[in-house]
């Protein structure tokens, strides 16, 4: 379980994140939601650890343990994984021996890339020169090694083309255990599946297009640095569509 | 009477000063011959084990496995000379010069004598040194391994080294220069001339393992005909006193291709001041120079040139340096174009290991000192097109062992 409470963060000086609560338990999975600049990406790299993101009220708990302060590495011990919307090339290293870093030499990087269909970018530096879909994939493909309990994932379907965003979307619902949401005919009932469900994902969201792939359990509104609502995310989506962020703020936080 | 004139030439130089680098009193140093006996190939395995690893390390594997031929200097004397694969001569020089008229149509076509006193010192003072030749539509199997050891405290040692690929050949040599472990201070200056002929394929690949008083003065220069290819690769990963030298590689036929890789980690104490000068004098000729290097308290000169005389050429310069614990990296990228038409770029970096890199490592599960030396360790990872992969592990082992000392 993820648990966040009264979090406040700073970047370069200015607070960024104010009055975070958030509460992920065990087997859920959150969308976030939020304009542009609204902090979404910053509170997924404060879970992180990023060391530049400075917590200066608050506590960040994961599975019982209090990791504020916890560096990347010991969170990412713990269980927390990210895929990232930007990440940075890294020269002379190859994806190879990046998803065997993730999988702490475990995973069989060859099977593994071919679920993402990403097999010819194995002997690629990481992310040098890789398209946004050809990051995307290759973000999903680390996790599918490093398999954390807690995923965020920053904009999992941006720049991705409509070849490839139905691959990300079912990776991501089998990295989140989701896989057998839509499918009446699997042999455990659907309560059974959600009970035994231990995967927990935050996944930032502009279009929803995610949602047709992943049947979150919450979504979350991130606007001007605070979480302003928790509600069904597919209503969410559509207030926003409708009536914009602050309209759809005001109007939830009234209710 | 040839060779008197070049005597003549290389006394008026004796103690004329390199145009760069840090001047050196060679009289510090010994240059009497130091006899040491011919080892037959069984010999070769009986030394020393701490002695063995040493020579691995410079590429140089006394089992000869997997090599075509062997040349090994120990000091001033051959001790090791064959080849194993037909095609292929590798002969000592002093002999070649003796035996072979041929050998006198490239001793110092390309290098002038008269460049400095290291130049002259070679001439004046020959010790050895090798002559390799891939005959023309030979193609080497196995790389031809070369190895000049300092075994002797305060010798200089004065090599001359004759490269020739023949028309259509292709030739792999990997060199070494190592010392022994107990020796302190020496002297090591080569002079090495390499022919790539119409079509021919020449890698170069050149490992140094140095002590920490060692002066080393290389002197080369290349030149490449139509079609042909020149990879010219050189490792250095430990300390030396003070390294300086300046390739140079003319490319002039249609279509010649020069490849510069450089890979340096300078400790403290160490100074270098390396380059390559390359010349693209036909249409169709391309150049790269690549360097990367580390320090942790070196100072390293950087530089690189290239020189674009005719239109229809692409050129390249690519210098990074990180500087990790303290020492000076001083990158001088000069790109010269003289006419339109030419193609050519640079791209010069002198900085530490990025935070966000390290970061992203540790959302992997790195630990922070992990990520910083998986960083280091891509970072001398150069991909070289052209070198065969065996030699591409060879580096690979060379980086692999020093990152394991550096950490």
């Amino acid at each position: 379980m993820l648990f966040i409470e009264d979090l406040q963060v700073e970047l370069g000086g200015k607070i960024i994140l104010d009055h975070i609560d958030l509460e992920i338990r065990q087997g859920e999975t959150h969308v976030l939601f939020g304009p542009n600049g609204s902090g979404k990406t910053s509170l997924l790299m404060t879970i992180m650890g990023y060391p530049q993101y400075r917590i200066l009220k608050g506590k960040i708990l994961f599975k019982g343990v209090d990791i504020t302060n916890s560096p990347i590495n010991e969170r990412a011990r713990l269980g927390i994984g990210m895929s990232y919307q930007r990440p940075p090339t890294i020269h002379g290293l190859k994806t190879r021996q990046m998803v065997d870093i993730c999988s702490r030499g475990e995973a069989k990087v060859e099977d593994l890339a071919m679920r993402v269909n990403f097999q010819d970018f194995l002997d690629r530096d990481v992310n040098a020169g890789f398209s946004g879909g050809e990051i995307k994939r290759s973000e999903l493909l680390q996790l599918l090694a490093q398999d954390p309990d807690l995923m965020l994932f920053d904009e999992p379907e941006s720049g991705v083309d409509l070849e490839n965003i139905s691959l990300v979307g079912r990776t991501i619902a089998t990295l989140l255990q989701r896989d057998h949401e839509g499918i009446p005919e699997v042999s455990k009932s659907k309560m059974q599946l959600k009970r035994e469900r231990t995967k927990m994902g935050l996944i930032i969201t502009h279009t929803g297009y995610i949602l047709d792939y992943v049947n979150a359990d919450k979504g979350q509104v991130l606007f001007d640095g605070m979480l302003s609502c928790v509600s069904n995310p597919r209503e969410i989506l559509t207030c926003i569509g409708e009536s914009g962020y602050a309209e759809c703020v005001r109007c939830i936080v009234k209710n | 009477m040839y060779s008197e004139e070049l005597r003549r030439k290389a006394a008026r130089v004796a103690d004329k000063k390199a145009a760069i680098g840090p001047d050196v009193d060679l009289g510090m140093f010994e240059s009497a011959p130091v006899p040491h006996k011919y080892l037959a190939d069984e010999e070769l395995c009986e030394l020393p084990e701490e002695e063995q690893k040493h020579l691995l390390m410079a590429g140089l594997d006394v089992t000869q496995k997997d090599r075509g031929g062997t040349y090994f200097q120990k000091d001033t004397s051959v001790i090791h000379c064959d080849s194993r694969q037909e095609g292929i001569e590798v002969l000592p020089i002093r002999r070649a010069l003796e035996q072979k008229d041929w050998v006198r149509d490239y001793y110092w076509k390309l290098v002038a004598v008269d460049t400095d006193k290291y130049t002259a010192a070679a001439e004046l003072n020959l010790h050895d040194g090798y002559v390799i030749r891939s005959l023309p539509g030979a193609k080497s199997i196995y790389p031809i391994q070369a190895c000049l050891y300092l075994d002797k405290d305060s010798l200089q040692q004065n090599v001359h080294n004759i490269i020739i690929a023949e028309e259509d050949s292709e030739l792999h040599i990997i060199t070494g220069c190592a010392t022994s472990p107990h020796l302190k201070k020496g002297a090591h200056v080569g002079i090495s001339e390499f022919f790539v002929k119409k079509n021919a394929k020449l890698s170069f690949t050149m490992i140094h393992n140095w002590a920490e008083d060692m002066v080393v003065r290389p002197r080369s220069a290349a030149r490449v005909e139509e079609g042909g290819l020149f990879i010219n690769n050189y490792v250095c990963m430990k300390p030396v006193k003070t390294l300086q030298m300046y390739p140079v590689t003319h490319l002039v036929g249609e279509g010649a291709v020069a490849r510069f890789y450089s890979i340096i980690v300078g400790s403290p104490g160490s100074e270098f001041d390396v380059g390559g000068r390359i010349f693209l004098k036909k249409p169709g000729t391309r150049a790269e120079i690549v360097a990367r290097t580390i320090s942790n308290g070196a100072k390293i000169i950087a530089r690189g040139h290239l020189i674009g005389e005719v239109p229809e050429i692409r050129a390249h310069l690519e210098c990074k340096g990180l500087i990790l614990k303290g020492g000076v990296i001083h990158a001088i990228p000069e790109l010269e174009g003289h006419v339109e038409g030419v193609e050519m770029s640079h791209e010069a970096a002198v900085g530490k290991i990025a935070q966000e890199e390290i970061s992203y490592l540790m959302s992997r599960g790195l630990t922070a000192d992990e990520a910083a030396s998986t960083i280091v360790r891509g970072f001398l990872n150069v991909d070289i097109p052209g070198l065969p992969p065996q030699l591409k592990a060879e580096i690979d082992k060379v980086i692999e062992q020093s990152d394991k000392d550096m950490m």
